[in-house]
């Protein structure tokens, strides 16, 4: 049995920016100096806190600039995590004597999902909403699903897995007009957008979201912090206490460094997003290209190619094989990607987003996500094309499955026993 | 909890690899594979398969046996799964043929735990993989008592139904535990067990201790 033969020099070709990236070097520049030389604590009297309180105002002006808001709506977490959490306990637990409904989706990260489902325990009642097969959420259904004690509607922005950009604007558009409607404020609308920034807008108003959650470890930012936008007229019962700081929501000494650098990769991300979401879609797609042609039995999943997924996600299924053995054998040869089999999980089921998409176990499985970077280029794209292919067919031939069926289908494959 | 003996999925030993180095051998040199497409030559003398893609693994075992010593002298395999499904058949074809070959009475007690301590320990959620191998070993065998008309020493998984409501057996809870369900919440969670027949609950913790201690050498309950 031979597998193709590894590269005399080892190459790293990380195609797992959905996971995280990389800081970037200018982000790095502007946080260095929130280490040893201004270290102070920014609740501080004297200048020298002065000082850095002024950094944190001033990287609040910005990111509060870049979602079209105002600064004392930006609330500074520990990640996308944490704000994820905070928005929901927040509101449910202040608003608990105006309804206990939330709406939230099947394919959330699991930030939000675990979240509501400790809600539920707590005596909430959850509506998961289901995609469509491309993982889409349609504003319709959202409206049909909201009642008088709806409290808070939970839905993110681009889908980590399979990059499927949700119609937020559209979404946030009908609980507007239902609000009004029903002469109430509820439900508040929460957006996870931490896969968003620089291939979606973040103008709150434009989407008409209550709440935001971002993160810098998506963005060539630090790993470890966040903001909750917070708009003005919505409160929120905070999770962490202490000493007051984030206007008493969430206490505890701010993380400056990574505040300052969440700011300055915010505001990169923005910058020439155009130019680089057209590198990206072009060379995803030629990537796209050549595993349709190079590798036979694969399938796409999520949304088309197009505008509505994000320009640096390709999601596939490679029939017939395990996305785990062949996630390891590609990092032998110094490919990173990540996979939604089951044996990644901790529950030994396939990815919750594929399975919710209505995709069969069996190419769930064998399901593998690519997702491209500002300094992936085409080489790379070829150099991962120079292995996958026969990487694949070793594994096949050691495989005694074989499914044959229109892979566009959503149904189960026929099934054939070597 | 660290129930595991070998190594674990998240080391935080600072170990890079979540495998022992002969898992890893086993995974990137797999031993005694039959191509797929070689099956009808290859002339077997008994054949075993379990599993299916849907649950995530299927593994198929091929013996050549010599009649009258009972030696497995050959055993080959094609897997489809992650890299410690690849290795345990892998391991375990080495095990069944190596040395001149293990008789079936031998082969038949070949457990989990024997792959996986030969392969070093696997991190707990793989445990079933190792599982697995031992179950297409013994449907191999099966087929070759079948046969040999022994029809006598073929052994059936025996299973006995534990909720009557919802018709739940003890092999739904073995592979409870194996999904790594550990206390009677956990396997009510996974199957709703019991939560209809309260008579069965004293029943599961049984079971759920006796499986805890076949595959992970201790209980938690």
């Amino acid at each position: 049995m031979v597998f193709p033969q590894k590269p005399e020099e080892k190459k790293l070709v990380y195609l797992d920016h959905a996971a995280t990236t990389p800081t970037d070097e200018r982000v790095v520049e502007a946080m260095q100096p929130y280490f040893t030389e201004k270290f102070a604590n920014p609740s501080g009297l004297y200048a020298i806190g002065r000082d850095v309180n002024g950094a944190l105002n001033d990287a609040r002006r910005s990111i509060a600039q870049s979602l079209h808001a105002l600064p004392d709506t930006i609330i500074f977490t520990g990640g996308g995590t944490e704000s994820d959490n905070m928005a929901i306990f927040g509101v449910a637990r202040k608003y608990i004597d105006k309804g206990k409904h939330i709406i939230t989706t099947t394919i959330e990260h699991h930030a939000v999902l675990h979240s509501c489902e400790q809600l539920e325990k707590e005596g909430f009642d959850v509506t998961y909403l289901e995609p469509d097969s491309q993982g889409f959420i349609s504003p319709k259904k959202v409206t049909a699903a909201l009642r008088e004690d709806t409290i808070l509607v939970s839905i993110m922005y681009a889908n980590n897995e399979v990059g499927t950009i949700e119609p937020i604007d559209d979404i946030g558009r009908e609980i507007l007009k239902w609000r009004k409607k029903h002469a109430t404020k509820f439900p508040f609308f929460h957006t996870d957008a931490c896969q968003a920034p620089g291939a979606c807008e973040l103008d709150v108003e434009k989407l008409h979201t209550d709440l935001l959650t971002l993160n810098g470890s998506k963005i060539y930012g630090p790993k470890g912090v966040g903001i909750l936008y917070k708009r003005r007229n919505v409160q929120l019962q905070p999770i962490i206490f202490g000493g007051g700081q984030e206007m008493r929501l969430r206490s505890g000494t701010e993380n400056v460094p990574g505040i300052v650098g969440l700011a300055k990769a915010l505001q990169l991300a923005q910058e020439n997003s155009q130019d680089e979401n057209m590198r990206l879609i072009d060379l995803r797609n030629y990537f796209w290209d050549r595993l349709e042609k190079e590798i036979p039995k694969v399938r796409l999943n999520g949304a088309d190619l197009g505008l509505t997924r994000l320009p640096n996600n390709l999601n596939i299924s490679i029939l017939d094989i395990e996305g785990e053995a062949l996630l390891l054998y590609l990092d032998e040869y110094g490919i990173v990607c990540s996979t939604g089999s089951a044996c990644t999980s901790d529950s030994l089921d396939p990815s919750h987003v594929l399975l919710a998409m209505g995709m069969p176990y069996e190419y769930a499985h064998g399901s593998l996500r690519f997702t491209l970077g500002k300094t992936t280029t085409k080489e790379d794209v070829d150099y991962v094309m120079t292995y996958l292919p026969g990487i694949v067919e070793k594994l096949r031939q050691i495989s005694p499955v074989n499914l044959t069926q229109n892979p566009k289908e959503n149904t189960h494959p026929k099934y054939h026993q070597r | 909890m660290n129930k595991s003996k070998g190594a674990s999925i998240r080391d935080n030993q600072g170990n890079s690899w979540l495998y022992s180095d002969t898992v890893k051998e086993h995974f990137f040199n797999p031993k005694n594979i039959l191509f797929a497409g070689e099956e009808e030559d290859y002339h077997a003398d008994a054949m075993g398969r379990v599993g299916s893609p849907a649950c995530g693994d299927e593994m198929v075992l091929w013996l050549k046996i010599d009649k009258d010593s009972e030696r497995i002298t050959e055993c080959k395999w094609q897997t489809f799964g992650c890299g410690s499904a690849i290795a345990s058949t892998s391991m375990l074809s080495v095990m069944l043929s190596e040395n001149g070959g293990m008789t079936l009475v031998e082969a038949l007690n070949v457990k989990p735990q024997d792959i996986m301590e030969r392969l070093g320990g696997l991190p707990n959620r793989k445990i079933h993989c190792s599982v697995l191998g031992d179950k297409a070993l013994q449907s191999a065998i099966n087929d070759w008592f079948r046969k040999m008309g022994q029809h006598d020493r073929v052994v059936t998984q025996g299973t006995k139904i534990i909720d009557e409501a919802l018709n739940i057996t003890d092999h739904d809870i073995e592979e409870a535990v194996l999904e790594g369900a550990q206390t009677l919440e956990d396997v009510q969670k996974k199957l709703k067990v019991g939560a209809a027949s309260p008579e069965s609950v004293p029943e599961i913790e049984q079971l759920i201790r006796f499986y805890s201690e076949k595959y992970y050498g201790e209980t938690f309950i």
